[in-house]
């Protein structure tokens, strides 16, 4: 079979001496961690191994020798090489040595217990320690349950490195018995400003975590819990938005380490997204405010509440004459007119009455712009709905009004053939009707078919505005989901240190020579972006569509109230 | 070693299928397209500028010049990157796997590579394209529970198509290779 010796390239130019690292047997190859150099004591260097062995919980033994000679082949060496091999017994002993410059090392294996010693195949494989220790291998994402042994080749060489870092930890300037080579051994790597983040994040959580249980005992007080006040801020999507932030700075500033890395990259793409949530609230007020915009803006919504009731004013006069040339029931149609012209005028009449405390109110609200985008973006929703209140009311209206219709229009259908229907039995029977009844119900039924356009027409017109009100709010949601799902942190890691989020690896063919053993270079190949947004999305409070198109049409025309964005928190009715 | 060989594609356009052999367990396979022909982008790019001056003399704005310019350039860029491939490679490792390369006209490389556990075998299959009946080349890979059972097809050389006689060159020797693997743990 062939062997594969899987060499770090930070060691090609270390100096001679014997190889450790890990055998994985049912793969015929063999991982290189980091070469020890002479003079060594062999006790000294089993002891070193069987300690790494029971932190790292990785097998790690010594593999093999590796002699760098920078004159001529040295025959004393070699055989102290092989001897070497005695004391360390390990099967197969990988002896590489390499001469001078070359690229082109010899590799060759030492087996003394097979039976039938052959001539196997080598093949050399480079790969990018520290590259490989930080990334994180994503399987792909429609494997599940694989078992262990199943599991792929490659990760057992990622998880080898991953988890003997504290092998890394020793550098060439301790006074240890034991000197290695390896990635960091030239001195480990450390940033000060990590170091005083990771000093400081512990007293900020604290201080987080306790804030965070003040605001959310507030919340949960008796006092806010009253009929109108809960019924209000369940339909307020601000306060579903501002609850949905409290439970990811909760999140974040838990004192519980992240035991795995999905949850550090949930954990560090809340943060992050956090951030920039609340730097864009905070541009976004300072431009509001700056040339005291929002002033103006307070000036012009009353402006546009009266014009927006003018409109429907025209609307409704337009559809008390002769609508597109339809001819209406004169009486239903004043009177349905009458009804919601006099609605209007409340309407505006309120809207009149508030217009001296509109500005202060918008001035503060708009102050809470700096608790993030997401929530400004939330309460323009909210504003556009109350604003529009008058258009749901005239909606409901209408689909109730219509709703009756058309229920009254099918029983009495029903009863114009002679049928009934049965609610023991859900179904519809035959019955037998006196005389009266039927005089009676086919009266009725004339009636209400004949008044069915004006009634339609009306629901027609306020179904379609309701609809574009509704498509608003939706798209404005649709901005706020996808900022709080992005995860922005895991983007940019893929941006700038593609590494650590790898899809597989990508192997490259270097030179060849005859006679010396093949020689690959091991890449990381990175997750495309689509993959990184898929697997770090974060989870969101709205699911939608609630309907499929086929029910949506269905609610439409039998008059049923829709709502067609659901949050998850509602229950099914 | 390496040789190169012509072949036509499945639309009749030549390419090239070159082969080199590594080592003994390592070969590579590559499929070179022709390359994007000069005549064919002067044609393109003068349509749209043409284009564009017609609406120009049409309707005297100067920003019409200016978004033909842009629109060039960045369907050109994004053609490069994107959607015109040069070479797709097939590198196979016995006893480590498969790596399939698309090399694209702007030099991006999108690399896949298949883990010999995973890998079945290596077969020709047949198709129908459009309204024609063509032969590729795919790898079978493993479903981990059931032994007999193909958990999905991987078509390999999608964008050059080569006839059958260019897929049995390949087809040959990547069964090479993977006959090294069911005769190699008896030997040991």
């Amino acid at each position: 079979m062939v062997l594969k010796v899987f060499f770090p390239s930070c060691c090609s130019s270390a100096d001679s001496g014997i190889l450790i690292g890990r055998w994985i047997s049912e793969q015929n190859s063999a991982v290189v961690l980091a070469v020890v150099h002479f003079p060594f004591i062999p006790v000294q260097v089993k002891q070193y191994l069987g300690e790494i062995q029971r932190v790292t919980k990785v097998s790690v033994s010594v593999l093999g020798s590796w002699s760098n000679s920078k004159q001529e082949k040295e025959e004393s060496l070699s055989e102290f090489l092989e001897d070497l091999g005695t004391i360390f017994c390990h099967e197969p002993w990988i002896q590489i040595s390499k001469e001078g410059d070359s690229k082109f090392w010899s590799c060759s294996t030492l087996q003394k217990h097979t039976k039938n010693p052959q001539e196997e195949e080598i093949i050399l494989v480079y790969y990018d320690q520290r590259k490989v220790m930080l990334s994180h291998l994503h399987p792909p994402l429609d494997t599940t349950g694989q078992r262990a042994e199943d599991a792929s080749k490659l990760s057992a060489i990622f998880d080898t490195v991953a988890r003997s870092q504290v092998l890394f930890m020793t550098d060439r300037y301790d006074e240890g018995p034991i000197k290695l080579t390896h990635w960091q051994s030239d001195g480990v790597e450390a940033s000060i400003i990590v170091e005083l983040l990771k000093q400081a994040s512990v007293p900020a959580c604290m201080l987080l975590t306790f804030l965070l249980s003040l605001v959310s005992g507030i919340c949960r007080s008796r006092v806010l819990k009253f009929w109108p006040l809960s019924f209000l801020w369940s339909k307020l999507s601000t306060c579903e938005q501002l609850g949905h932030r409290l439970q990811h700075l909760q999140a974040i500033s838990s004192n519980k380490k992240a035991q795995n890395q999905n949850q550090l990259m949930r954990k560090a793409n809340i943060f992050v997204s956090l951030l920039i949530d609340v730097a864009l609230g905070i541009l976004l007020m300072s431009w509001l405010y700056r040339r005291n915009r929002i002033g103006h803006l307070a000036d012009t919504l009353i402006p546009v509440a009266d014009h927006v009731a003018e409109e429907l004013q025209d609307l409704l006069q337009w559809l008390m004459g002769a609508p597109a040339g339809l001819k209406m029931n004169r009486a239903l149609d004043q009177v349905l007119g009458r009804f919601f012209l006099y609605h209007i005028h409340l309407w505006i009449s309120y809207i009149h009455l508030l217009s001296p405390f509109i500005e202060m109110i918008l001035w503060y609200v708009g102050l809470s712009a700096c608790l993030g985008l997401t929530v400004a973006l939330c309460i323009l929703s909210d504003i556009i709905a109350l604003l529009t209140f008058h258009i749901y009311c005239f909606y409901v209206y209408g689909a109730r009004l219509y709703c009756l219709k058309i229920y009254g229009l099918s029983s009495l259908w029903r009863l114009f053939r002679g049928k009934k229907w049965n609610v023991l039995r859900q179904r519809v029977d035959s019955c037998s009707y006196d005389l009266d009844q039927l005089f009676i119900g086919t009266l009725l039924f004339t009636i209400l078919l004949f008044l069915l356009p004006t009634t339609a027409l009306y629901y027609l017109v306020f179904t379609l505005l309701r609809l574009l009100v509704v498509i608003v709010q939706g798209l404005i949601h649709l901005l706020v989901d996808l900022i709080d799902s992005l995860p922005l942190y895991s983007l940019i890691l893929r941006l700038c240190r593609s590494y650590r989020l790898a899809a597989g690896v990508k192997f490259r063919v270097l030179e060849q020579q005859d006679g010396k053993p093949l020689r690959l270079l091991m890449q990381i190949n990175p997750l495309s972006y689509g993959g990184v947004v898929q697997t770090y999305r974060l989870p969101t409070y709205s699911c939608y569509p609630r309907d499929s198109w086929a029910s949506l049409c269905k609610k439409l025309f039998l008059g049923e109230l829709i709502y067609p964005w659901k949050h998850k928190g509602d229950k099914q009715n | 070693m390496a040789e190169e060989r012509r072949f036509l594609s499945a639309s009749g356009v030549p390419i090239a299928l070159r082969r080199r052999q590594h080592s003994a367990s390592c070969r590579e396979l590559a499929v070179r397209g022709p390359r994007l022909q000069l005549r064919s982008l002067s044609a393109a790019t003068s349509a749209v500028w043409l284009a564009a001056y017609g609406l120009f003399a049409l309707s005297e704005n100067s920003m019409v010049l200016s978004a033909a310019i842009f629109i060039t350039l960045i369907g050109l860029i994004i053609y490069l990157h994107f959607v015109k491939i040069d070479q797709e490679s097939l590198l196979v490792i016995g006893s480590l796997g498969i790596q399939v390369t698309s090399s694209y006209a702007s030099g991006k490389e999108s690399t896949t590579f298949i883990e010999m556990g995973q890998v079945k075998d290596v077969v020709i299959n047949e198709a129908i394209h459009m309204q024609k009946v063509i032969y590729y080349l795919c790898i079978l890979l493993q479903d981990p529970e059931d032994p007999q059972g193909v958990s999905e097809v991987v078509p390999l050389f999608q964008s050059s198509k080569p006839r059958l006689d260019c897929l049995i060159e390949v087809y040959k020797s990547c069964q090479e290779i993977l006959e090294q693997r069911k005769t190699g743990p008896q030997s040991s």
